[in-house]
């Protein structure tokens, strides 16, 4: 593309076009998320049994990642405050720092996931571990989209190009750490 | 067009469109917009037609994957009407039909229409050729995410089909997917036919959220400069508010969709009985979204005849205000009436009350919104030309399918009709018109700006009589079959004493289907012909006033190469008194009305 | 009270309701002629008002077609006088909306919610393809010695109260009578209970209405509905035993 339409110039609004589309994303992530998770409290309220198999999860382990997650979110927006400044190369620094933290996160949930299949809770097991699996692995793929995206506007930050995007991926990030204080004491608090 | 260069030279001074100029892109307005689209002269045949990002194309691309879709889905229509005229022979072009394959052509037919030919038609080739055309702007604002969005929804649709010729063969649980039928190849018989089908119909939901943004952004921020709230066009309202009603409902059935596959390939037990899950939940998340898809659709399709009826009828629309607000109220209420689809379906029956009601009370803004249509005709000066004849047949068709609505959601009532062929006639009065006759009504209306000729008036009012006629007689005969009890996705009514005695009017109506379908040659050859000798259109051959017909026919790209337009009121100011001209370009400044 | 005026209402449009639907399917239990006389309400109340909008709709295109020389009319249709041609409409269908929901309601009632004293009880087993019937037998009791278990076919007496237990040993099914006006979905899981009352003699068909699979379009059952003498001439020769299919 060698020049934008004219169209992605205006803003009738007075929002900036990107930013109203991250919105929206996240409105419409938002209703994914409140589906299945509408879904799976309807199955908790109909099934007490599924509190002692939540026992099971350790709440250490969300505990963990819950600190991780919230640590990152800071650095998203000491990373938007530096973009803000026009420091691009200080903005990427937080978004890889951020990046770190998506790390960890994951690698936390490896740990974790590891251990509970091996004492065979997998997937299968009943009710509960499914929505459990599919409810975090769900969360876990959005941040490792997350984590990618930020990568790559991490690059073009450093050199001066783009810096708008990196309040958008804040916004998206935000969402996401607010998705898993919902998940957090849904499925590792309540018992 | 000067008055155009004055209003695109206007963007840059305008405190509205020069905000976020740092933010949204690296070069400055004014050599944008003297530059903008020169780079763009020597295109190749791959960057042109198929992995172009101009919204123009991309419409292109939804509209004939959309039509080459339609024609799958009527040939499956001609297959299954075939063996229920003639159960157990052999189908001319077909050949046997078996009672998998029955199953899977119905369950296709559906997902077929709704997902690839209602959607993509509609929403995304109209939503795509008209949004930037309409509002003033030379594109998208995210023209490579509408690209991307095309590029799944191109996928999904060959995954849908190449579910046919996969071992087990296509999916047959219906279109709506109940499981533990759609959940467990132990049931459906058709492993890799069921999984095919929900991924393609997941992708295809990925597609237009994608698309969706694009829509919703576009239309709120890439207005012309002067272009208020009431002065957008209706098709672009109905368009917008379509994709918002669209996002908001199918969230979670994309959650659904998910746990679906994984019933069926990871062996998880979501919708399993025995294992904890619940089938009626499944219920829940697809009609919670099925529902509100009905306005998803419905709604492009009146934004289209709105745009046309007032074209045609040199008349402002009735009371823009109030059909606004019908579409508000509509959309909202859509989001509490879906469990009407389940009367009978194991919900607790209290529910079946309070769903009674907001079916009801849904039926008076939908109501409204086709009374204010039928009031724009009042005082008009009407020409039946092609496009206004299928926008006044949407009207027509329409009420019925909305009437016959009434029925159904009446709880009472439903427990006859649920699943019989009442219901069946019922929806195919509303996504007819919606599907075919609002497509109709939108290609032969804009057929000239997209294509720079116009269509044969002769042959488009032979197709329109020929379609109308057959489509009546298809249907008319199937709601008397469904008042006498006759069930839906049944392969061989033979099997039912009580209502093998009715097979003349199954024949009937497989006859008018078959003389429907032949009609559609006559658009076909319409179609072909005028694109390689039809009349030039010329910039406005129907003197409309909305922005799209200021550009060339068919617009070059960027739309206005020498400068964007600028709006200066509501789109339907048709025969103001003391102007010479029966119609009022949005374009045009006021200065040059004559002064009264 | 509300059932007064309920029967009120049903009386005037049950005439219509007999002969449209009664005459393509027979009206075969208690509860038939409410649901064929809501439908009946239905259809002169959006008959008339959809007659009316067509005569509108009709008179309008040709009143207003295009002459030479005659301008349409500047309308915005927010004026007073106008907008009362649409506000009228709006109120009529309110109040139409107000009734039909009453009745609708009334009816729903009457057939789902409310479980009225059985005379007997029969179970009903939805597989794919096929429907068992277990009939509690001569003593009237299910899972009894007595009990008569049937394949594709139900034999009931008329006259008689009915409770159904309908049950589903693998996916969704549907009980469907039309000559009862009666739907049901069967889930698995679940035990779904309801009741009817056969008020004519006959065989007529039962329907699977919900897709199950290949062979859902085959899914059919008879039921036979019986004078209390041949109910019992059945009963006793059947009593205790598997009874064999007599038809299909």
């Amino acid at each position: 593309m060698s020049t934008r339409p004219i169209a992605t110039t205006r803003s009738a609004t007075g929002i900036p076009t990107g930013k109203l589309a991250v919105w929206w994303v996240v409105g419409s992530e938002i209703v994914i998320f409140g589906g299945l998770l509408a879904s799976y409290v309807m199955h908790r309220l109909g099934h007490p049994e599924w509190a002692e198999y939540a026992s099971h999860t350790n709440p250490w382990f969300g505990g963990i990642n819950t600190f991780v997650l919230l640590t990152s979110s800071l650095s998203a927006v000491l990373a938007h405050h530096a973009a803000e400044h026009g420091d691009g190369k200080k903005a990427a620094k937080w978004l890889v720092g951020t990046c770190f933290g998506g790390l960890i996160f994951i690698c936390v949930k490896a740990v974790e996931w590891t251990i509970e299949i091996q004492h065979g809770y997998t997937i299968t097991a009943n009710g509960f571990w499914q929505f459990y699996y599919t409810a975090a692995g769900l969360h876990a793929m959005h941040v490792i989209a997350g984590c990618v995206i930020m990568l790559i506007i991490a690059n073009d930050a450093r050199k001066g190009l783009e810096l708008h995007r990196v309040e958008l991926i804040g916004i998206y990030w935000h969402f996401v750490d607010i998705v898993w204080i919902f998940l957090f004491p849904l499925l590792y608090i309540a018992k | 067009m000067d008055v155009a260069k004055q209003g695109a030279a206007r963007v840059g001074d305008d405190p509205l469109n020069g905000i976020d100029m740092a933010e949204a892109g690296s070069v400055t307005v004014d050599t944008h917009e003297a530059h903008g689209h020169e780079a763009h002269h020597e295109q190749s045949f791959w960057s042109k037609y198929v992995f172009s990002t101009d919204h123009k194309m991309i419409a292109m691309q939804y509209m004939f994957t959309g039509i080459v879709m339609a024609l799958i889905g009527g040939y499956m229509s001609y297959a299954f009407r075939m063996q229920l005229a003639f159960p157990g022979e052999s189908v001319p072009g077909y050949g046997l039909v078996s009672q998998g394959e029955y199953n899977a052509l119905v369950t296709n037919h559906g997902t077929i229409m709704i997902f690839w030919v209602a959607m993509p038609m509609l929403i995304a080739a109209f939503g795509n050729f008209l949004i930037p055309l309409m509002i003033g702007a030379d594109d998208m604002v995210f023209p490579r995410i509408n690209r991307l969005s095309y590029q799944i929804f191109f996928i999904s649709a060959v995954v849908l089909i190449a579910s046919f010729f996969v071992p087990g063969g296509g999916f047959g649980g219906a279109w709506t997917a109940y499981p533990p039928l759609s959940a467990n190849a132990q049931y459906n018989l058709t492993p890799l036919g069921a999984t095919f089908w929900i991924v393609a119909v997941a992708l295809e939901f990925v597609a237009f959220l994608l698309g969706g943004i694009n829509f919703i952004t576009t239309l709120m921020n890439s207005r012309a400069p002067g272009m208020k709230m009431y002065d957008i066009p209706m098709v672009l309202w109905m368009i917008v508010i379509a994709s918002i009603l669209f996002m908001a409902s199918v969230g979670p059935l994309i959650a659904g969709a998910v746990m679906l596959f994984m019933d069926q390939v990871i062996g998880t037990g979501f919708f399993d009985p025995n294992r904890g899950g619940d089938p009626i939940l499944w219920q829940h998340l697809f009609w919670f979204f099925g529902h509100p898809e009905v306005y998803v659709v419905l709604l492009p399709a009146m934004g289209i005849v709105a745009d046309v009826i007032c074209t045609f009828a040199r008349k402002k629309l009735f009371n823009y205000k109030l059909i606004l607000f019908t579409v508000f109220a509509t959309g909202i209420i859509s989001f509490f009436v879906w469990a009407h689809h389940q009367f009978v379906a194991g919900i607790d029956p209290r529910m079946a009350n309070v769903f009674t009601v907001t079916t009801l009370i849904i039926s008076i803004p939908i109501a409204e919104m086709l009374f204010l249509y039928i009031a724009t005709l009042y005082g008009g000066s009407i020409q039946l030309t092609t496009p206004m004849l299928w926008a006044l047949a949407f009207i027509a068709e329409f009420l019925i399918g909305g009437v016959t609505g009434i029925f159904l959601g009446a709880s009472g009532a439903d427990i006859y009709f649920h699943d019989t062929y009442f219901v069946l006639a019922h929806f195919h009065y509303t996504f007819f018109p919606i599907a075919i006759i609002g497509f109709y009504a939108g290609i032969t209306y804009w057929f000239p700006k997209m294509f720079g000729k116009m269509m044969n008036e002769a042959l488009g009012k032979i197709h329109f009589w020929g379609t109308i006629i057959a489509f009546n007689c298809i249907f008319i005969p199937l709601f008397i079959l469904g008042a006498a009890g006759q069930h839906r996705r049944i392969y061989n009514f033979q099997n039912f004493p009580d209502l093998a005695g009715l097979q003349d009017m199954r024949v009937f109506a497989t006859m008018a289907l078959i003389v429907m379908l032949a009609f559609q040659v006559v658009f076909l050859v319409n179609f072909v012909m005028s694109l390689i000798k039809g009349k030039p259109a010329g910039k406005n051959p129907w003197k409309a006033n909305t922005l799209e017909w200021t550009a060339e026919s068919p617009p070059p790209h960027g739309n206005w190469p020498e400068g964007l337009p600028n709006c200066y009121r509501g789109p339907y100011e048709y025969s103001v008194p003391g102007r010479e001209e029966d119609y009022w370009p949005q374009n045009a400044p006021p200065d040059t009305a004559p002064a009264e | 009270m509300l059932q007064g005026i309920y029967e009120f209402i049903k009386s005037i449009f049950a005439p219509i309701g007999d002969f449209f639907i009664g005459s393509l399917v027979p009206v075969g239990s208690s509860f038939a002629s409410d649901i064929d006389s809501l439908i009946a309400l239905v259809a002169v109340f959006v008959g008339f008002w959809g007659l009316l909008a067509y005569i509108a709709f009709f008179f309008l295109i040709f009143r207003f077609r295009r002459k030479d020389g005659q301008r349409a009319k500047y309308v915005t249709g927010e004026e007073k006088d106008l907008k009362r041609w649409i506000s009228w409409p709006h109120a009529a269908i309110i109040v139409c909306d107000v009734v039909i929901v009453f009745m609708a309601i009334m009816v729903w009632y009457n057939i789902k919610q409310r479980l009225p004293e059985a005379d007997a009880t029969v179970r009903i087993v939805s597989q794919q393809w096929a429907w068992n019937f277990i009939h509690p037998g001569p003593d009237g009791v299910l899972d009894t010695e007595d009990d008569i278990n049937t394949f594709n076919e139900l034999h009931v007496q008329e006259g008689m109260v009915y409770h159904y237990e309908l049950v589903s040993k693998d996916v969704l099914h549907d009980f469907s009578v039309p000559v009862f006006r009666l739907k049901q979905d069967a889930i698995p899981g679940r035990v779904m209970k309801g009741w009817f009352k056969p008020t004519i003699t006959g065989t007529y068909d039962v329907q699977c209405a919900e897709m199950c699979g290949v062979g859902h379009g085959i899914m059919g059952a008879r039921i036979i509905i019986e004078t209390p003498e041949e109910h019992a001439a059945w009963m006793s020769q059947n009593k205790g035993q598997l009874a064999s299919a007599t038809t299909r």
